[in-house]
């Protein structure tokens, strides 16, 4: 009889199997999507800008590090989360951008934005967002110098910065601006990671196959920056293309830890964010308005979320 | 008709035993029959140590309405009367027999006769059958509801929506007719007009073995249901089958219905055509440590580590032992237990697949709230329980938790919260309140 021994077996409560997915593979996944944008970044800018993406990306993984090791909290870095941030610290600055200023930036994020609140899942505004608001406060100058582009090099065009299409509509020269054409594939001025609506597109299709996101945030996000162009008499496709819609919309209005759970707040919260982005493009002092609409979207979150609660089954309002 | 389904998972199914008929497990050296098999008051032993006993004679019944009576299932000797722990922790008495290997059956075993609602009740309890299809909720109790004049509907499991379990399946595929048959009975003496047959889209021979069986009655009709978990709990099944939601509190008679089992179904057909009650289980016996999976037939009381021999023994070292199947089942400490009459699955594996991964901070993906069937939201839930809120659990129904486990399975941080739930209605009982 093959009794076993008694304690050879372990006991836990059901249920006793679970599913492939892990906070490391969704994250994963998300760096993997971002890989179009940094390949664009680097056409366009030149090797800088992957210098950069390793540098913020490097720097990032180690406050992370640094940080849970220090405080003796259990390590978190290889979540990879961390990674996600830094890179999307990077897509979000100028080329040109000083090093020491773009690793503050990850510093200001992961420390005092995500861990002092207590880690991942806990942080109350998106951490690379927060970076760049940070940064573009602290050093407005560098983070508002844009770098020529490589192709306008090799064309022979006698300037090293130029102005964002954002910024040439602010200041009224609507004759010099790019071709939605050249918007959509990113030959434009900008930072890193904004330009290329195309690269952005493919890395939001490859997080919504995977089903990493949902893409109920970016479609209604759009939606609105393209109905409030139209209203505006504007060019929806500009809107859409130029400056840090595609960008935030996909990769940075999604995180988990800071939009609504319910499709319904998250309709809320793409509406919002669209609504302000414009608001700010369009009337604000500010060429573009999509950090700051991300940022204030995300600190309503926790009301949306509970605005926007599912009827449970069988109809009781929780 | 049309209808939204509700949230769902995609589990791994594993049907690894789909094509493995039942096969009838040779009579064990013992059995060890508890006395508690079910949901409800404990029988008390009516035999004697040194007795003689027979196939299908009772050996142990209760006064109490809830609660169903237990019969051996071999011939022989009443070896030991003895208070051994249970799997849900509580002492109670264990029946030992060693059998004689006749196989004698009892003088009393007899079709029952049946002339009225009442008769049938009576026949239904004394067949000692409970839900098979893990509740072990007595079914003469279920099958007479206060209001039983407003139910008008049978609604029969065959989801078997658990990865793994075939059982139910094989049931249906060789038995179709014992499963229609039982269904017209019940419906018969009940005085229920319609019958639906849930049976998950992964089974398309089972469907098509019913419906062959049930040609000649429109009143059964038999539903594919997505193939996904969990369309075999209760109210997922009502809603799935006919659109009627159960709300928070209620019963399934309060939506007109009564459910049921596959297998409660065709043991009961068996009893009214041969007079057998309970007294045998078929399960399935997989897992990565069994080294040769099967579906048997075994008398009830039969201990587990015996199952496991005639399958071959364990292939390696086991390190988790599960009766049922794994998203609801329950992890047992030893395979001297026996098995109970609503065991449908004894799953074992090695430490690799026993492990618990582990739990790291909830990046809020949303992914449980998506996967809850009821529309929780376990996160909220989860921070209920650790703050030991128990308003916020009351008012964010913890109760309406069925403990499938979804939210678990599909939690990339691996977060036990089907356990934090449980233990959110824990909460809220010591807080005097109910969920």
């Amino acid at each position: 009889m093959s009794r076993l021994a008694q304690g050879s077996l372990v006991v836990s409560s059901s249920p006793h199997v679970h599913s492939e997915a892990t906070t490391q593979k969704i994250m994963l996944d998300v760096i993997i999507a971002m890989i179009p944008a940094i390949i664009m970044s680097a056409v366009v800018f030149g090797e800088r800008a992957v210098l950069m993406t390793c540098v913020c990306a490097g720097a990032s993984a180690a406050f992370e590090a640094l940080y849970r090791k220090l405080m003796k909290k259990e390590q978190t870095v290889q979540d990879l989360s961390a990674i996600v941030t830094g890179i999307l610290i990077a897509l979000n600055v100028p080329v040109t951008l000083p090093f020491w200023q773009a690793v503050l930036g990850c510093g200001f994020a992961i420390i005092i934005v995500k861990q002092l609140f207590g880690g991942i899942g806990q942080n109350f505004v998106n951490p690379a967002i927060a970076a760049r608001v940070f940064l573009l406060v602290s050093f407005a100058t560098p983070m508002t110098t844009w770098s020529v582009t490589r192709q306008m090099v090799a064309a022979g065009v006698d300037a090293t910065t130029m102005a964002t299409p954002l910024g040439l509509l602010a200041e009224g020269a609507v004759d010099q601006l790019p071709s939605n054409l050249d918007l959509f594939l990113g030959f434009c001025g900008g930072s890193l990671g904004e330009t290329s609506a195309l690269a952005l597109l493919i890395g939001g299709i490859y997080l919504v196959v995977r089903k990493v996101i949902s893409p109920v945030i970016p479609v209604s996000y759009m939606a609105t920056v393209a109905l409030f162009a139209l209203l505006m008499g504007q060019d929806p496709i500009f809107h859409l293309c130029a400056g840090g819609v595609m960008l935030g919309a996909i990769f940075m209005a999604t995180d988990y830890t800071t939009a609504p759970l319910t499709t319904t707040g998250r309709i809320i919260f793409g509406v919002g964010c669209g609504f302000i982005t414009m608001v700010i493009r369009l009337f604000g002092s500010y060429p573009e308005g999509v950090s700051f609409a991300i940022m204030l979207m995300n600190i309503i979150t926790p009301h949306i979320d509970n605005l926007s609660r599912r009827k449970l089954y069988g109809g009781v309002k929780a | 008709m049309i209808r939204k389904h509700l949230p769902a998972i995609h589990v791994a199914h594993h049907k690894n035993t789909m094509n493995l008929p039942v096969e009838a497990m040779p009579i064990p050296a013992k059995v060890c029959i508890a006395m508690v098999q079910h949901i409800g008051a404990p029988c008390k032993p009516v035999v004697k140590v040194g007795d003689s006993v027979k196939v299908g004679q009772v050996i142990g019944d209760s006064e109490a309405f809830v609660s169903a009576p237990i019969h051996a299932s071999v011939s022989g000797k009443v070896a030991k009367i003895e208070r051994k722990m249970t799997l849900q922790g509580q002492h109670d008495e264990t029946i030992t027999i060693i059998p004689d290997k006749l196989q004698e059956v009892y003088e009393g075993v007899q079709p029952p006769v049946i002339e009225s609602r009442a008769d049938f009740l009576k026949a239904v309890r004394a067949s000692g059958l409970v839900g098979l299809g893990g509740a072990a909720f007595p079914t003469h109790v279920k099958f007479n509801p206060k209001n039983i004049d407003e139910v008008d509907t049978l609604i029969v499991n065959g989801a078997e929506c658990e990865p793994y379990i075939t059982v139910d399946y094989r049931r249906m595929l060789d038995e179709p007719q014992k499963v229609i048959n039982g269904c017209l009975a019940v419906m018969k003496w009940m005085d229920l007009k319609k019958c639906f047959i849930g049976v998950e889209s992964n089974k398309p021979k089972a469907i098509k073995a019913l419906e062959e069986a049930a040609k000649d009655y429109p009143e059964i009709e038999v539903i594919t249901l997505q193939a996904k978990y969990p369309q075999g709990a209760e109210r997922v099944l009502i809603y799935e089958t006919t659109g009627k939601v159960m709300g928070p509190g209620k019963l399934p008679a309060d939506v007109g219905v009564v459910v049921s089992n596959v297998t409660s179904i065709a043991t009961l057909q068996e009893y009214l055509e041969t007079g057998m009650p309970l007294v045998a289980k078929n399960l399935t016996v997989d897992g990565n440590a069994v080294r040769t999976p099967k579906n048997l037939r075994v008398p009830i009381g039969t201990v587990i580590s015996d199952v496991v021999d005639y399958c071959g023994g364990y292939r390696r070292i086991p390190k988790k032992l599960i009766m049922g199947g794994p998203m609801m089942g329950r992890a047992i400490y030893d395979d001297g237990h026996s098995i109970l009459k609503n065991n449908n699955a004894i799953l074992v594996f090695d430490e690799k697949a026993s492990e618990q991964p582990k739990a790291t901070d909830c990046i809020r993906c949303g992914r449980c709230v998506e996967a809850c069937p009821m529309n929780l939201m376990p996160t909220e839930l989860a921070r209920a329980v650790d703050a030991k809120n128990v308003d916020a659990l009351v008012k964010r129904r913890v109760g309406l938790c069925m403990e499938c486990g979804s939210c678990s399975y599909v939690c990339p941080a691996k977060r036990q919260l089907s356990l934090i739930n449980r233990l959110g209605k824990a909460i809220v009982a010591e807080g005097g309140k109910k969920a």
